[in-house]
């Protein structure tokens, strides 16, 4: 059986040379086809992935109606982030497992050494359950504790590229950064960490930024009156007080949150306390609306929020409409191909070959075509990764590049697709009736 | 030309016919889309700003110590001072964005303060005197800011502007009858605001699909923003200097205050890079789209050269006894043209339901518009005329089999 293979093999090499240009076409077919599927592939694979797999399912954001169904036109979400009060209503209950807010922050880092420039610096305001909750890794030191959040602590964790940047990578914990005009100690520096998607902050941001350069807690941020770098939403006419505790008083929703739920029980007890504090909001005489509270696991949250570019769905989704006619094609050179060797098929049968044989045969040359249709397809895939800029956010771009996982299924994908594609005309070829070939010659 | 023989001759290849029009189908229900798409994603780029594109600039400028809002405001008036006197600069003012800019404001505008869903939404523009002037707006109607109406805002600072210059699109959108000017609206702001001046055009601050049914709905109010972090300075440059002032101008910031910073990314960009940045994806997917079309068609029109290659390899003899009987070569060229135009012809009536079929999908998934008939159409001819062109090399083959063919075995 072996060596048949391998004869058959060599035959489907003769026959591939018989006719370069159609053989040239079907392999070109495959490989522009699988390129195109595979480049569009894995943008969406790197923008829709699991940025938390071991713990998204315990991961939740939760959303209550903090402007009433009058706000909503027609049929549009409830605001994705919570009011200051709200927030800080949740954190003192502690209905969850853990819990934090959050809100992202800039500042201007000024460096001890005063010959260099000031810099510009990105970061989270948050509470300490947050390191713990979304498993945070660490190379010195760790995150602060609740009496720290408590006490309104001027504490920081930095990334390890900014440890970098201004220690030389040493350990840093202990001591300070200056963040435009207060002063941080050090508590933690963060191994490299930038989950992708950043689920946490999907409602701010595009979620596929450089990770944060630090997150020091809310409290303090709050206190230093630290403007929200990111969204912020406010509904009616009503105007508010002035100043900063005018806004955290305000309607104006800019904070999110976030809760680890263990299990389905706590699940449905979170989800019974927020409808509870509505009702409650409703019954003090602050919500004029019936309550409605979500909850969404972090996958849910990640649809909830069309993280996924449409034009990734949009173009992997023509681009495996391409790969289709790029099949029917082939299906059709190699019925073709196939068809015009009846006669040879009729010898070959009335000498004794099974039409398993054909099978073989006909199969194991299809084959060749798909293996090298995978190669030309890796070669276009991988000029396609070096083209994804020019398509796609440079931030998205920046996180797709070949694998060996990508290099495999190229691969595979062509040949399965080949070998499908070559069901027809092969069943054709199987079919060819001896008698009636020899016949006609 | 008699189609009935070539339609019996057609029912012995059916499953070649079918794979033709198939990949004609489906050739088709991408491409009509695809071509919708570009041409959706275009219109976007031409989009106007309003604004003196060729002649502007922004400099996005951080300080580099938090300032209170008196200490902001000192430090404004000293940069736009000193970008007063950069050879090559015309004007500057101080904003809070600039249309494609890089963040959003837009606020609900409603007619009556108690009013519970808004008439419509506007992009919030903050600008100094010198706004409409330096950004080079069109004032169509009314007057533009007096000095004397500007106020600072600090750090949620909430301040109800007295007076505002909106776009036409948006005064004819609050009152159609084009009598706006002296009117009254609400931006969520508890008292009146009274429009005192109409610019043509000006193009709201993001790019964004949720935002297409407010299409160049902005308001101008004379607020000026002194935040502690920061702001930015449109700059407009005197003709033909674009390039010196640009290079001038961040020097002279950075002279007269070192505390400050400018990102080398985007803290500079003129006006053509801002558009750019803000099209990027549209351009992208247009550029996608448009490979995907032509690597579709060329690999659609060579299958139909292999197949019909293949039909004329088979047909050698039955072409002879053609030949032999009187056909002449045009008569064996139409043969197989006609039959190609029959097949398309099946191909693109598969095809223009699959069409429509997936620009449904579309809508409905992706918010895409419902596709013109010009588009199909469009389509239809261009793989007529393919198919056509692609048999033509075949057909040609064929029509020089010499009737000698028919005496020799197949």
């Amino acid at each position: 059986m072996e060596s048949m293979l391998a004869y058959y093999l060599r035959l489907g090499v003769r026959s591939l040379r018989r006719n370069p240009v159609l053989t040239v076409l079907m392999v070109l077919a495959i490989g522009v086809g699988v390129a195109a599927s595979m480049t569009t592939y894995a943008v969406f694979r790197a923008v829709s992935a699991n940025p938390l797999p071991d713990k998204s399912a315990q991961l939740f954001a939760p959303l209550i109606d903090v402007w009433g169904p009058q706000e909503r036109g027609n049929g549009d979400d409830i605001p994705d982030a919570f009011t200051y009060t709200d927030a800080m209503a949740l954190m003192r209950d502690r209905k969850a497992a853990r819990q934090t807010a959050i809100y992202p922050l800039n500042h201007t880092l000024i460096p001890a050494d005063v010959s260099r420039e000031p810099f510009y610096v990105t970061g989270y305001a948050a509470y300490a359950d947050f390191f713990p909750m979304f498993e945070t890794p660490f190379v010195y030191g760790g995150g602060w504790n609740r009496e720290q959040d408590d006490a309104r602590a001027a504490v920081v964790v930095i990334s390890s590229q900014l440890n970098q940047q201004l220690f030389g990578g040493a350990n840093s914990v202990g001591r300070s950064v200056r963040l435009d005009d207060h002063d941080y100690r050090i508590v933690g520096v963060m191994a490299d960490w930038n989950p992708r998607p950043r689920f946490y902050d999907v409602n701010n941001s595009g979620g596929f930024n450089d990770p944060p350069d630090f997150i020091l807690p809310f409290t303090q941020a709050v206190d230093t009156h630290t403007d929200t770098a990111g969204n912020n939403n406010c509904y009616g006419s009503a105007g508010r007080d002035p100043g900063w505790d005018g806004w955290l008083r305000s309607n104006c929703v800019w904070v999110s949150l976030w809760v680890e739920l263990p299990d389905s029980a706590a699940v449905q007890a979170y989800r019974d306390y927020l409808q509870g504090y509505g009702a409650e909001q409703n019954r003090a005489g602050r919500f004029h609306w019936p309550p409605n509270a979500q909850l969404f696991d972090l996958t849910q949250w990640l649809q909830h929020e069309k993280v996924v570019p449409p034009e990734t769905r949009m173009s992997l989704l023509l681009s495996l409409g391409f790969l289709l006619v790029c099949l029917v094609n082939t299906v059709g050179l190699l019925l073709a191909k196939f068809m015009r060797r009846a006669g040879e098929i009729g010898v070959r049968r009335a000498l004794g070959a099974s039409r398993r044989e054909i099978w073989t045969q006909y199969l194991a040359e299809a084959a060749m075509v798909g293996v090298a249709g995978g190669v030309v397809g890796l070669l276009l895939t991988g000029v396609g990764m070096l083209s994804i800029g020019l398509v796609f956010d440079p931030e998205i771009a920046r996180m797709t590049h070949m694998s060996v996982g990508l290099i495999g299924l190229t691969l595979l994908c062509a040949l399965v697709a080949t070998v499908v594609a070559a069901f027809y005309p092969t069943w054709r070829a199987a079919h060819v009736q001896p008698a009636w070939q020899l016949k006609s010659q | 030309m008699q189609i009935q023989p070539i339609l019996a001759a057609l029912r012995r290849h059916k499953a070649g016919t079918i794979l033709i029009a198939l990949q004609i189908a489906l050739t088709l229900a991408i491409v009509c889309n695809a071509l919708f798409i570009i041409n959706q994603r275009l219109s976007h780029l031409s989009e106007q700003s309003g604004v003196d594109e060729p002649n502007l600039f922004v400099i996005r400028n951080m300080w580099g110590e938090q300032y209170s809002t008196q200490q902001a405001v000192q430090h404004i008036e000293e940069d736009v001072a000193a970008l007063r006197q950069v050879p090559g600069v015309q004007d500057v003012s101080a904003v809070n964005n600039y249309p494609f800019g890089p963040s959003t404001w837009d606020n609900f505008i409603t007619m009556k303060p108690d009013q519970l869903s808004p008439t419509t939404d506007a992009s919030f523009y903050t600008g100094d005197e010198n706004f409409v002037r330096t950004l080079g707006l069109k004032l169509i109607a009314g007057r533009d800011f007096r000095a004397d109406e500007i106020q600072d805002k600090g750090l949620r600072d909430s301040i109800v502007p007295a007076v505002a210059i909106i776009s036409k699109a948006m005064a004819d959108k609050l009152y159609p009858n084009g009598d706006a000017l002296g009117k009254t609206f609400y931006a969520m702001t508890s008292s009146p605001i009274t429009i005192v001046g109409i610019v043509d055009v000006l193009h709201r601050q993001d790019v964004s699909s949720w935002s297409a049914s407010y299409l160049g709905e902005s308001m101008i109010t004379p607020i000026r923003i002194a935040m502690p972090w920061g702001l930015t300075y449109v700059v407009r440059a005197k003709p033909g200097q674009l390039e010196e002032a640009m290079h001038a101008a961040p020097k002279a910031l950075f002279a007269e205050n070192r505390m400050r910073m400018i990102d080398p990314k985007d803290g500079l960009l003129s006006f053509a890079e801002v558009r750019h940045r803000a099209f990027e994806k549209d351009r992208g997917m247009a550029i996608l789209m448009g490979i995907i079309c032509v690597v579709l068609l060329a690999i659609t029109g060579a299958g139909i050269v292999g197949l019909t290659s293949f039909w004329v390899g088979q047909r050698r003899r039955q072409i002879g006894v053609r030949r032999a009987l009187g056909a002449t070569h045009r008569d064996i060229l139409h043969y197989f043209m006609t039959e190609n135009l029959l097949i398309s012809l099946g191909g693109v009536a598969i095809g223009v339901l699959l069409t429509f079929g997936l620009n449904l999908w579309l809508v409905t998934r992706f918010t895409l518009n419902l596709l013109p008939v010009t588009y199909v159409l469009a389509g239809i001819v261009i793989l007529l005329l393919l198919g056509q062109g692609a048999v033509l090399a075949p057909a040609l083959r064929a029509s020089r089999v010499p009737p000698i063919e028919a005496t020799r075995p197949a």
